[in-house]
Protein backbone atom coordinates (compact mmCIF):
# COMPACT_ATOMS: atom_id res chain seq x y z
CA UNK A 1 0.00 0.00 0.00
CA UNK A 2 2.80 2.23 0.66
CA UNK A 3 4.05 1.38 -3.10
CA UNK A 4 0.69 2.89 -4.18
CA UNK A 5 0.91 5.96 -2.12
CA UNK A 6 4.81 6.62 -3.44
CA UNK A 7 3.84 5.79 -7.03
CA UNK A 8 0.90 8.55 -6.69
CA UNK A 9 3.17 11.12 -4.79
CA UNK A 10 5.65 10.53 -7.59
CA UNK A 11 3.31 10.55 -10.61
CA UNK A 12 1.95 13.79 -9.08
CA UNK A 13 5.13 15.56 -9.21
CA UNK A 14 6.14 14.48 -12.68
CA UNK A 15 4.95 16.53 -15.41
CA UNK A 16 1.38 16.86 -15.99
CA UNK A 17 0.93 15.09 -12.91
CA UNK A 18 -1.73 18.49 -11.60
CA UNK A 19 0.67 18.99 -8.67
CA UNK A 20 0.24 22.68 -8.85
CA UNK A 21 -2.92 22.69 -9.97
CA UNK A 22 -5.11 23.09 -6.44
CA UNK A 23 -2.02 25.47 -5.43
CA UNK A 24 -2.02 27.46 -8.08
CA UNK A 25 -6.03 27.87 -8.36
CA UNK A 26 -5.80 29.06 -4.51
CA UNK A 27 -3.15 32.01 -4.68
CA UNK A 28 -5.11 33.05 -7.65
CA UNK A 29 -8.05 33.85 -6.03
CA UNK A 30 -6.53 34.85 -2.72
CA UNK A 31 -4.48 37.68 -5.41
CA UNK A 32 -7.86 38.46 -7.12
CA UNK A 33 -10.40 38.65 -4.49
CA UNK A 34 -8.45 41.73 -2.47
CA UNK A 35 -8.07 43.19 -6.09
CA UNK A 36 -11.97 43.26 -6.95
CA UNK A 37 -12.86 43.79 -3.69
CA UNK A 38 -11.17 46.87 -3.16
CA UNK A 39 -8.20 47.98 -0.36
CA UNK A 40 -10.44 48.27 2.36
CA UNK A 41 -8.98 46.56 5.21
CA UNK A 42 -12.06 46.09 7.39
CA UNK A 43 -14.44 44.05 4.55
CA UNK A 44 -10.73 42.41 3.66
CA UNK A 45 -10.45 41.06 7.16
CA UNK A 46 -14.46 40.16 7.87
CA UNK A 47 -14.38 38.28 4.85
CA UNK A 48 -10.69 36.69 4.51
CA UNK A 49 -11.75 33.57 6.70
CA UNK A 50 -14.78 32.65 4.36
CA UNK A 51 -12.84 33.42 1.23
CA UNK A 52 -10.11 31.39 1.81
CA UNK A 53 -12.14 28.47 2.96
CA UNK A 54 -14.10 28.91 -0.09
CA UNK A 55 -10.65 28.89 -2.07
CA UNK A 56 -9.36 25.92 -0.28
CA UNK A 57 -12.56 24.06 -0.88
CA UNK A 58 -12.43 24.79 -4.89
CA UNK A 59 -8.95 23.84 -5.11
CA UNK A 60 -9.68 20.86 -3.53
CA UNK A 61 -12.49 19.89 -5.91
CA UNK A 62 -10.22 20.64 -9.30
CA UNK A 63 -8.22 17.95 -9.02
CA UNK A 64 -10.54 15.49 -7.81
CA UNK A 65 -11.72 13.91 -11.32
CA UNK A 66 -7.82 13.26 -11.61
CA UNK A 67 -7.78 10.94 -8.40
CA UNK A 68 -9.40 7.73 -10.32
CA UNK A 69 -9.86 8.19 -13.89
CA UNK A 70 -6.39 8.31 -15.24
CA UNK A 71 -6.37 4.70 -13.47
CA UNK A 72 -9.20 3.48 -14.92
CA UNK A 73 -8.22 4.83 -18.37
CA UNK A 74 -4.92 2.96 -18.42
CA UNK A 75 -6.41 -0.46 -16.96
CA UNK A 76 -4.44 -0.02 -13.83
CA UNK A 77 -7.36 0.14 -11.54
CA UNK A 78 -8.85 -3.12 -12.76
CA UNK A 79 -5.42 -4.55 -11.93
CA UNK A 80 -5.32 -2.93 -8.70
CA UNK A 81 -8.97 -4.81 -7.76
CA UNK A 82 -7.62 -8.05 -8.28
CA UNK A 83 -4.49 -7.25 -6.81
CA UNK A 84 -3.74 -8.31 -3.28
CA UNK A 85 -4.57 -5.41 -1.46
CA UNK A 86 -7.50 -4.80 -0.33
CA UNK A 87 -9.65 -2.50 -2.36
CA UNK A 88 -10.59 0.08 0.85
CA UNK A 89 -6.81 0.01 1.31
CA UNK A 90 -6.64 1.54 -2.10
CA UNK A 91 -9.14 3.99 -2.03
CA UNK A 92 -7.89 5.30 1.57
CA UNK A 93 -3.97 5.53 -0.21
CA UNK A 94 -5.86 7.68 -2.71
CA UNK A 95 -7.30 9.95 -0.63
CA UNK A 96 -4.37 10.38 1.11
CA UNK A 97 -1.87 10.92 -2.07
CA UNK A 98 -4.75 13.51 -3.01
CA UNK A 99 -4.07 15.20 0.60
CA UNK A 100 -0.67 15.47 0.63
CA UNK A 101 -0.39 17.05 -2.91
CA UNK A 102 -3.70 19.03 -2.88
CA UNK A 103 -4.79 19.34 1.02
CA UNK A 104 -1.16 20.06 2.51
CA UNK A 105 -0.07 22.61 0.24
CA UNK A 106 -3.14 24.37 0.75
CA UNK A 107 -2.49 24.40 4.56
CA UNK A 108 0.95 25.59 4.45
CA UNK A 109 0.64 28.84 1.80
CA UNK A 110 -2.56 30.00 3.43
CA UNK A 111 -0.44 31.72 6.25
CA UNK A 112 1.07 33.90 3.50
CA UNK A 113 -2.18 34.53 1.18
CA UNK A 114 -4.22 35.54 4.95
CA UNK A 115 -1.58 37.88 4.85
CA UNK A 116 -3.09 39.54 1.38
CA UNK A 117 -6.78 39.07 2.81
CA UNK A 118 -5.61 41.31 5.76
CA UNK A 119 -6.83 38.50 8.59
CA UNK A 120 -6.35 39.44 11.92
CA UNK A 121 -2.74 38.71 13.55
CA UNK A 122 -5.10 36.34 15.82
CA UNK A 123 -6.77 34.25 13.31
CA UNK A 124 -3.35 32.84 12.21
CA UNK A 125 -2.57 29.77 13.63
CA UNK A 126 -6.54 29.06 13.57
CA UNK A 127 -6.86 29.07 10.09
CA UNK A 128 -3.82 26.63 9.83
CA UNK A 129 -5.47 24.54 12.34
CA UNK A 130 -8.76 24.87 10.77
CA UNK A 131 -7.23 23.48 7.03
CA UNK A 132 -5.03 20.76 8.44
CA UNK A 133 -7.77 19.58 9.94
CA UNK A 134 -10.32 20.39 7.61
CA UNK A 135 -8.73 19.70 4.00
CA UNK A 136 -8.53 15.57 4.83
CA UNK A 137 -12.54 15.27 4.77
CA UNK A 138 -12.29 17.51 1.91
CA UNK A 139 -9.79 14.56 0.14
CA UNK A 140 -11.51 11.62 1.68
CA UNK A 141 -15.32 12.71 0.49
CA UNK A 142 -13.90 13.96 -2.83
CA UNK A 143 -12.39 10.23 -3.40
CA UNK A 144 -15.94 9.01 -2.71
CA UNK A 145 -17.69 11.26 -4.96
CA UNK A 146 -14.99 10.16 -7.27
CA UNK A 147 -15.29 6.21 -7.24
CA UNK A 148 -19.21 6.80 -7.69
CA UNK A 149 -18.15 8.72 -11.26
CA UNK A 150 -15.25 7.09 -12.23
CA UNK A 151 -16.68 4.71 -15.59
CA UNK A 152 -18.24 8.19 -17.26
CA UNK A 153 -16.42 10.19 -19.37
CA UNK A 154 -16.32 13.80 -18.51
CA UNK A 155 -17.93 13.19 -14.99
CA UNK A 156 -16.14 16.26 -13.34
CA UNK A 157 -19.68 18.20 -13.12
CA UNK A 158 -21.67 15.04 -11.64
CA UNK A 159 -18.75 14.81 -9.18
CA UNK A 160 -19.08 18.52 -8.26
CA UNK A 161 -22.79 18.42 -7.53
CA UNK A 162 -22.33 15.22 -5.69
CA UNK A 163 -19.89 16.41 -3.68
CA UNK A 164 -20.25 20.10 -2.99
CA UNK A 165 -23.20 19.23 -0.35
CA UNK A 166 -21.23 16.99 1.64
CA UNK A 167 -18.31 19.42 1.26
CA UNK A 168 -20.54 21.86 3.12
CA UNK A 169 -20.25 21.08 6.61
CA UNK A 170 -16.81 20.94 6.74
CA UNK A 171 -16.41 24.65 4.65
CA UNK A 172 -19.05 26.07 7.62
CA UNK A 173 -17.48 24.74 10.74
CA UNK A 174 -13.60 25.55 9.12
CA UNK A 175 -14.55 29.07 8.21
CA UNK A 176 -16.74 29.61 11.68
CA UNK A 177 -13.37 28.28 13.35
CA UNK A 178 -11.48 30.99 11.78
CA UNK A 179 -13.82 33.81 12.30
CA UNK A 180 -13.80 33.18 15.92
CA UNK A 181 -10.55 32.41 16.71
CA UNK A 182 -9.50 35.84 14.87
CA UNK A 183 -11.93 38.08 16.51
CA UNK A 184 -10.88 35.91 19.55
CA UNK A 185 -14.00 33.78 20.59
CA UNK A 186 -14.91 30.78 22.02
CA UNK A 187 -13.69 28.49 19.51
CA UNK A 188 -14.50 24.83 21.11
CA UNK A 189 -17.74 23.91 18.70
CA UNK A 190 -15.98 24.69 15.37
CA UNK A 191 -13.24 22.69 16.27
CA UNK A 192 -14.75 19.68 17.52
CA UNK A 193 -17.57 19.78 14.84
CA UNK A 194 -14.51 19.88 12.04
CA UNK A 195 -12.61 17.26 14.11
CA UNK A 196 -15.24 14.84 14.73
CA UNK A 197 -16.60 15.35 10.87
CA UNK A 198 -12.87 14.55 9.28
CA UNK A 199 -12.71 11.31 11.87
CA UNK A 200 -16.09 10.27 11.17
CA UNK A 201 -15.57 10.50 7.14
CA UNK A 202 -11.75 9.12 7.52
CA UNK A 203 -13.48 6.35 9.36
CA UNK A 204 -16.53 5.38 6.96
CA UNK A 205 -16.08 6.85 3.69
CA UNK A 206 -13.47 4.31 2.80
CA UNK A 207 -15.87 1.48 2.39
CA UNK A 208 -18.28 3.40 0.59
CA UNK A 209 -15.93 3.86 -2.16
CA UNK A 210 -14.98 0.59 -1.82
CA UNK A 211 -18.17 -0.53 -2.80
CA UNK A 212 -18.86 2.26 -5.09
CA UNK A 213 -15.62 1.02 -7.30
CA UNK A 214 -16.48 -2.76 -7.19
CA UNK A 215 -20.15 -1.43 -8.79
CA UNK A 216 -18.38 0.75 -11.26
CA UNK A 217 -15.56 -2.09 -12.80
CA UNK A 218 -18.29 -4.43 -13.25
CA UNK B 1 6.62 -20.34 -7.44
CA UNK B 2 4.50 -22.74 -5.83
CA UNK B 3 2.65 -24.82 -7.69
CA UNK B 4 -1.07 -24.27 -6.86
CA UNK B 5 -2.91 -27.08 -5.21
CA UNK B 6 -5.81 -27.07 -6.83
CA UNK B 7 -7.07 -26.14 -10.38
CA UNK B 8 -8.98 -23.19 -11.74
CA UNK B 9 -12.76 -24.80 -12.32
CA UNK B 10 -15.79 -23.25 -13.53
CA UNK B 11 -19.04 -25.17 -13.33
CA UNK B 12 -22.37 -24.48 -15.58
CA UNK B 13 -20.96 -20.49 -15.62
CA UNK B 14 -23.02 -18.25 -17.04
CA UNK B 15 -21.70 -14.78 -17.86
CA UNK B 16 -23.31 -11.33 -18.81
CA UNK B 17 -22.61 -7.91 -20.46
CA UNK B 18 -24.51 -4.97 -19.48
CA UNK B 19 -27.42 -6.81 -18.28
CA UNK B 20 -27.86 -9.03 -21.08
CA UNK B 21 -26.52 -12.68 -20.85
CA UNK B 22 -23.36 -13.75 -23.79
CA UNK B 23 -22.42 -17.39 -22.89
CA UNK B 24 -24.10 -19.87 -20.56
CA UNK B 25 -23.42 -23.89 -19.52
CA UNK B 26 -19.11 -23.68 -19.38
CA UNK B 27 -17.50 -26.02 -17.57
CA UNK B 28 -13.77 -26.48 -17.66
CA UNK B 29 -10.92 -27.08 -15.99
CA UNK B 30 -7.45 -25.65 -15.78
CA UNK B 31 -5.05 -27.59 -14.24
CA UNK B 32 -1.44 -26.30 -13.10
CA UNK B 33 0.49 -26.94 -16.58
CA UNK B 34 -1.73 -26.37 -18.37
CA UNK B 35 -2.94 -23.76 -20.98
CA UNK B 36 -6.38 -23.46 -22.31
CA UNK B 37 -6.85 -20.95 -25.38
CA UNK B 38 -10.61 -19.24 -25.74
CA UNK B 39 -11.42 -18.89 -29.47
CA UNK B 40 -14.58 -17.29 -30.54
CA UNK B 41 -15.65 -14.58 -32.94
CA UNK B 42 -15.47 -10.85 -31.50
CA UNK B 43 -18.42 -10.37 -29.27
CA UNK B 44 -18.49 -13.88 -27.91
CA UNK B 45 -17.78 -13.23 -24.68
CA UNK B 46 -14.53 -13.70 -24.25
CA UNK B 47 -13.55 -10.62 -22.26
CA UNK B 48 -16.25 -10.80 -20.20
CA UNK B 49 -15.47 -14.38 -18.93
CA UNK B 50 -12.00 -13.37 -17.98
CA UNK B 51 -12.98 -10.80 -16.49
CA UNK B 52 -15.49 -12.51 -14.16
CA UNK B 53 -13.05 -15.45 -13.62
CA UNK B 54 -10.59 -12.94 -12.69
CA UNK B 55 -13.34 -11.49 -10.12
CA UNK B 56 -14.15 -8.32 -11.51
CA UNK B 57 -17.41 -8.75 -11.87
CA UNK B 58 -20.57 -11.98 -10.56
CA UNK B 59 -21.08 -14.90 -12.79
CA UNK B 60 -24.83 -14.66 -13.55
CA UNK B 61 -24.64 -18.60 -12.51
CA UNK B 62 -22.66 -21.57 -11.74
CA UNK B 63 -19.53 -21.13 -9.70
CA UNK B 64 -16.11 -20.43 -10.42
CA UNK B 65 -13.33 -22.36 -7.99
CA UNK B 66 -9.56 -21.50 -7.38
CA UNK B 67 -7.47 -20.92 -4.59
CA UNK B 68 -7.60 -17.81 -3.04
CA UNK B 69 -5.15 -15.06 -4.12
CA UNK B 70 -3.58 -16.47 -7.70
CA UNK B 71 -5.00 -15.24 -10.57
CA UNK B 72 -3.44 -12.54 -12.75
CA UNK B 73 -5.01 -10.51 -14.97
CA UNK B 74 -3.72 -8.76 -18.02
CA UNK B 75 -6.42 -7.21 -19.96
CA UNK B 76 -6.57 -4.92 -23.28
CA UNK B 77 -4.99 -2.00 -21.74
CA UNK B 78 -1.36 -2.80 -20.04
CA UNK B 79 -2.24 -0.51 -16.58
CA UNK B 80 1.26 1.46 -17.46
CA UNK B 81 1.75 5.42 -16.26
CA UNK B 82 2.84 7.28 -18.91
CA UNK B 83 5.47 9.40 -17.24
CA UNK B 84 7.29 6.56 -14.79
CA UNK B 85 9.74 4.89 -16.74
CA UNK B 86 9.76 0.90 -17.46
CA UNK B 87 11.78 0.11 -14.25
CA UNK B 88 9.35 1.76 -11.90
CA UNK B 89 6.15 0.49 -13.81
CA UNK B 90 7.42 -2.97 -13.11
CA UNK B 91 8.50 -1.94 -9.35
CA UNK B 92 5.40 -0.91 -8.54
CA UNK B 93 3.61 -3.78 -9.66
CA UNK B 94 6.08 -6.01 -7.66
CA UNK B 95 5.75 -3.90 -4.81
CA UNK B 96 1.98 -4.72 -5.09
CA UNK B 97 1.98 -8.24 -5.52
CA UNK B 98 5.26 -8.23 -2.85
CA UNK B 99 7.80 -10.65 -4.83
CA UNK B 100 9.77 -7.50 -5.31
CA UNK B 101 12.25 -8.62 -7.82
CA UNK B 102 11.89 -7.39 -11.44
CA UNK B 103 14.91 -8.99 -12.81
CA UNK B 104 13.48 -12.60 -14.27
CA UNK B 105 10.60 -10.29 -15.95
CA UNK B 106 13.04 -8.11 -17.67
CA UNK B 107 14.70 -10.81 -19.44
CA UNK B 108 12.00 -12.52 -19.65
CA UNK B 109 10.55 -10.06 -21.72
CA UNK B 110 13.51 -8.89 -23.41
CA UNK B 111 13.62 -5.11 -22.10
CA UNK B 112 16.56 -4.77 -20.30
CA UNK B 113 17.38 -2.35 -22.62
CA UNK B 114 14.32 -0.25 -22.24
CA UNK B 115 14.33 0.28 -18.26
CA UNK B 116 14.85 3.97 -18.02
CA UNK B 117 12.99 4.91 -20.75
CA UNK B 118 9.83 6.79 -20.05
CA UNK B 119 7.02 4.23 -20.86
CA UNK B 120 5.47 7.15 -22.96
CA UNK B 121 8.13 7.02 -25.24
CA UNK B 122 7.78 3.07 -25.51
CA UNK B 123 6.55 1.42 -29.24
CA UNK B 124 2.95 0.09 -28.89
CA UNK B 125 4.57 -3.35 -29.36
CA UNK B 126 7.17 -2.44 -26.68
CA UNK B 127 4.32 -1.07 -24.40
CA UNK B 128 2.50 -4.68 -24.41
CA UNK B 129 5.73 -6.53 -23.91
CA UNK B 130 6.23 -4.45 -20.44
CA UNK B 131 2.58 -5.14 -19.73
CA UNK B 132 3.37 -9.21 -20.79
CA UNK B 133 6.09 -8.93 -18.20
CA UNK B 134 3.89 -7.34 -15.52
CA UNK B 135 2.58 -10.29 -15.00
CA UNK B 136 5.79 -12.54 -14.22
CA UNK B 137 6.32 -9.92 -10.98
CA UNK B 138 2.78 -11.28 -10.02
CA UNK B 139 4.19 -14.54 -9.02
CA UNK B 140 0.14 -15.97 -9.19
CA UNK B 141 0.47 -19.45 -10.96
CA UNK B 142 -3.20 -19.05 -13.21
CA UNK B 143 -3.25 -16.33 -15.92
CA UNK B 144 -5.68 -14.73 -17.79
CA UNK B 145 -4.56 -13.31 -20.84
CA UNK B 146 -7.00 -10.91 -22.86
CA UNK B 147 -5.17 -10.51 -26.46
CA UNK B 148 -2.08 -11.06 -25.53
CA UNK B 149 -0.31 -10.72 -28.72
CA UNK B 150 -2.05 -7.59 -30.39
CA UNK B 151 0.64 -5.25 -31.78
CA UNK B 152 3.29 -7.84 -31.02
CA UNK B 153 5.86 -8.67 -33.79
CA UNK B 154 6.47 -12.51 -34.92
CA UNK B 155 9.99 -12.24 -32.41
CA UNK B 156 7.84 -11.00 -29.24
CA UNK B 157 5.17 -13.51 -30.27
CA UNK B 158 7.53 -16.54 -30.05
CA UNK B 159 9.15 -14.71 -27.04
CA UNK B 160 6.14 -14.71 -25.49
CA UNK B 161 5.19 -18.36 -26.13
CA UNK B 162 8.52 -19.33 -24.20
CA UNK B 163 7.73 -17.01 -21.77
CA UNK B 164 4.19 -18.86 -21.48
CA UNK B 165 5.53 -22.52 -21.76
CA UNK B 166 8.56 -21.55 -18.75
CA UNK B 167 5.36 -20.55 -16.45
CA UNK B 168 3.56 -23.64 -17.10
CA UNK B 169 6.93 -25.81 -16.83
CA UNK B 170 6.91 -24.16 -13.27
CA UNK B 171 3.75 -25.28 -12.47
CA UNK B 172 1.62 -22.25 -13.31
CA UNK B 173 -1.41 -22.64 -15.94
CA UNK B 174 -2.81 -19.98 -18.31
CA UNK B 175 -6.08 -18.93 -20.01
CA UNK B 176 -5.64 -17.10 -23.25
CA UNK B 177 -8.43 -15.69 -25.27
CA UNK B 178 -6.87 -14.71 -28.79
CA UNK B 179 -7.14 -14.87 -32.27
CA UNK B 180 -4.10 -15.96 -33.80
CA UNK B 181 -2.13 -19.08 -33.56
CA UNK B 182 0.65 -18.59 -30.36
CA UNK B 183 2.86 -21.46 -31.03
CA UNK B 184 1.92 -23.58 -28.49
CA UNK B 185 0.72 -27.30 -29.91
CA UNK B 186 0.68 -28.61 -26.09
CA UNK B 187 -2.75 -26.41 -25.47
CA UNK B 188 -5.94 -26.77 -25.52
CA UNK B 189 -9.22 -25.43 -27.59
CA UNK B 190 -12.59 -24.31 -25.86
CA UNK B 191 -14.76 -23.07 -28.48
CA UNK B 192 -16.96 -20.67 -27.34
CA UNK B 193 -19.48 -20.78 -29.89
CA UNK B 194 -21.51 -23.49 -29.03
CA UNK B 195 -21.62 -21.57 -25.36
CA UNK B 196 -23.59 -18.66 -26.58
CA UNK B 197 -27.03 -17.36 -24.35
CA UNK B 198 -29.73 -18.78 -26.25
CA UNK B 199 -32.46 -16.62 -25.82
CA UNK B 200 -34.83 -16.86 -22.94
CA UNK B 201 -37.96 -17.83 -24.74
CA UNK B 202 -35.13 -20.82 -25.94
CA UNK B 203 -34.42 -21.90 -22.33
CA UNK B 204 -31.78 -19.11 -22.05
CA UNK B 205 -31.21 -17.39 -18.68
CA UNK B 206 -32.56 -14.19 -17.88
CA UNK B 207 -30.31 -11.61 -17.76
CA UNK B 208 -30.33 -8.96 -15.36
CA UNK B 209 -32.07 -6.03 -16.67
CA UNK B 210 -33.56 -5.02 -13.42
CA UNK B 211 -30.26 -4.38 -12.14
CA UNK B 212 -30.29 -0.99 -14.18
CA UNK B 213 -33.49 -0.02 -12.04
CA UNK B 214 -32.06 -0.53 -8.53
Amino acid sequence: MIALFLRDLRLAIRAGGGFGLGLGFFLIVAVLVPLGVGPEGRTLSLIAPGILWVAALLACLLSLDRIFALDHEDGSLDLLATAPIPLEGVVTMKALAHWVTTGLPLTLASPVLALLLNLPGSGYPWLVLSLALGTPALSVIGTFGAALTVGLKRGGLLLSLLVLPLYVPTLIFGAELVKRGAAGQAVATPLLLLAGITAGAAALLPFASAAALRVNLR
Amino acid sequence: MTPPAAALAATDLAVSRGGLPVLERLTFTLHPGRALILRGPNGSGKTTLLRTIAGLQPPLAGSITAPPETIAYASHADGLKATLTVAENLAFWAQIFGTGDIDAAVDGMNLRGLLDRQAQNLSAGQKRRLGLARLLVTGRPFWLLDEPTISLDVASVALFAQVVRGHLAAGGAALIATHIDLGLPEAEVLDLAPHRARAPADGGLMGAFDEAFL
